[in-house]
């Protein structure tokens, strides 16, 4: 455990190295958050409370999606990538080495870069957008603190599905047509591109019951009070399932991996 | 001998020979790999596929966009991201200048007889992009499918497509040169060139007036979709702008382009190599 938090801090300082880098990314959510705003101010003008939200919240996510984005790794990165790069030149051979699970090391490790991007590239859009535009604040401290819960389950959401991607380096020469796409789905069916409560009929189903939906989606309704009581919990466990599900699919990749790798005799 | 003298007489033309000759080689490359190179384009264009849907289930809520209709919305949407989709397949690897500062793969390049923006360009050059370029062009055939046309409005078009292309070229090349300052500042460009093509996919008329201005005169993107296709629909500037700024498309692509080449030359002006 102790030797998680380690690579989780390590994580964490390795990425708040660059401020440059922090800093633009900043300056770059918050020209998005600008732009969405007012497409959805006009959306919602046009027709007040399409999917149940109103001007507010619809703004609202917005900003909480600009905040999210690096943070959940919506546009992909984070120690899954290093992993990925990894498997491409065989050095995954020694992590394979190692005493430890390779999945809880890279874990921590996206853990770790992801509570850095909440801080830099999660608070500061956000504030941005609270001095900017009028936005919905957690109506009690209970959702409040099931959005907080709901974040770290959102990451490791995130992680496992950008596991599985990675892994599939152990096969294809060449992974990077399947990332592409597996980011061009989370983008879209995390609600990102547009609040998944505006997808009609089948579609709308579909996506909401797809683990990107707990991406964003479901951390954002937290924060929005769409939820009382028991549905809260109902929507954590939403992602908890999809996480036990996803993580058992990581371990069998993993395994069959590991022996196509010994087959290989490297 | 003769190699020295065609390198003397290395006109326009020669550079862009040059060109297809170093992107030709990129592209054979991919090929070997034909799997990957198709799914990656096939990945592109249903990606951006999705944003077009996007705009569609926007429209399943509502009949105008600030003022503006499906199909108008559409037309928007294909010409700027037809632009972005031309742009992006010619910059090939500038976005990426800050790395090549790092490797010193840019120190390499100065030592070659020709320009280095034009090796830059063709560099990795990838026809990935054809997915993204050939989904714009679907959508705009839709969008066009509406529109009155008229021999003007066909020149207007094609000068579109050409301009907006050649602008957020300027663009990339532009906001590219500041990795000559900073070498982990790069998503920065990402708010001009993405953010650009982001914002002129939505009629203007849903931003606030300083919003449209500070797009004609200071980032002149309004000009690679917005006023042309105000020409193609047939629509008054709902600003009140006067019309002839709906022709003004290559005036914006030139000058755009030209900023874009003085940037880039005192950027490499200012290059230090990081000596390694």
């Amino acid at each position: 455990m102790s030797l998680h938090v380690a690579v989780a801090t390590r994580a964490f300082r390795r990425y708040s190295t660059y401020r440059a880098a922090t800093l633009a990314g900043i300056f770059t959510n918050s020209v998005f958050g600008v732009i969405y705003s007012y497409a959805y101010l006009a959306l919602w003008a046009a027709n007040p409370d399409a999917g149940g939200y109103d001007a507010v919240d619809a703004v609202t996510f917005v900003w909480l999606g600009q905040a999210l984005l690096m943070t959940v790794a919506l546009f992909g990165g984070g120690s899954t990538e290093d992993l990925a790069e990894r498997i491409r030149t065989g050095d995954v051979a020694i992590d394979l080495y190692r005493p430890v699970g390779l999945i809880g090391w890279y874990l921590a490790s996206d853990l770790g870069r992801a509570a850095y991007h909440l801080l830099s590239r999660g608070l500061a859009p956000l504030a941005v957008g609270l001095l900017l535009f009028d936005l919905t604040l957690p109506v009690s401290p209970l959702h409040a603190l099931a959005f907080v819960v709901s974040l770290p389950l959102a990451v490791t959401l995130s992680f496992t599905v950008r596991f599985l991607v990675a892994c599939s380096a152990f096969w294809l020469l060449d992974s990077s047509g399947l990332r592409v796409l597996s980011l061009g789905f989370a983008l879209f069916f995390s609600g990102m591109t547009l609040p998944l409560v505006l997808f009609p009929g089948w579609l709308g189903t579909v996506a909401e019951a797809m683990p990107f939906a707990g991406f964003l989606q479901v951390p954002a309704d937290l924060w929005l009070g769409r939820h009382e009581g028991v549905d809260i919990l109902a929507r954590l466990g939403f992602q908890v399932g999809w996480i036990v599900v996803l993580l058992a699919a990581c371990a069998l990749v993993l395994r069959a991996a590991t022996r196509k790798v010994v087959l290989q005799g490297g | 001998m003769a190699e020295i003298q065609a390198e003397d007489s290395l006109s326009a033309r020669g550079h862009v020979g040059m060109y297809a000759a170093i992107a030709g080689l990129w592209v054979r490359a991919a090929w070997v790999y034909r799997t990957s190179f198709v799914t990656l384009v096939v990945a592109n264009g249903l990606i951006t596929g999705l944003d077009a849907v996007a705009i569609w289930i926007m429209f399943s809520q509502l009949d105008l966009l600030g003022g503006f209709a499906l199909h108008e919305v559409a037309l928007l949407y294909g010409a700027s991201s037809l632009g972005l989709g031309i742009a992006d397949t010619l910059i090939g690897s500038v976005e990426r200048i800050g790395e090549y500062i790092r490797t010193g793969r840019l120190d390499q390049m100065l030592t070659k007889p020709l320009p280095l923006l034009l090796q830059v360009c063709a560099d990795q050059f990838t026809l990935r992009r054809l997915g993204r370029i050939t989904q714009a062009a679907v959508v705009f055939a839709w969008a066009a499918a509406y529109v009155d046309w008229t021999p003007a409005r066909v020149g207007v078009a094609v000068v579109m497509v050409v301009s907006g292309g050649a602008i957020f070229f300027g663009l990339f090349v532009t906001f590219s040169c500041i990795q000559f300052l900073t070498k982990d500042a790069t998503e920065f460009a990402n708010a001009f060139t993405y953010g650009g093509a982001t914002l002129t996919q939505y009629p203007l008329t849903i931003f606030p007036r300083e919003v449209m201005r500070s797009l004609t005169f200071v980032v002149p993107v309004a000009f690679v979709n917005w006023y042309p296709c105000l020409y193609l629909l047939g629509r008054d500037d709902p600003f009140g702008l006067p019309g002839w700024l709906q022709l003004c498309s290559p005036v914006a692509a030139v000058a755009m382009v030209g900023v874009a080449l003085l940037t880039w030359r005192a950027g490499v002006r200012r290059y230090t190599s990081t000596g390694s």
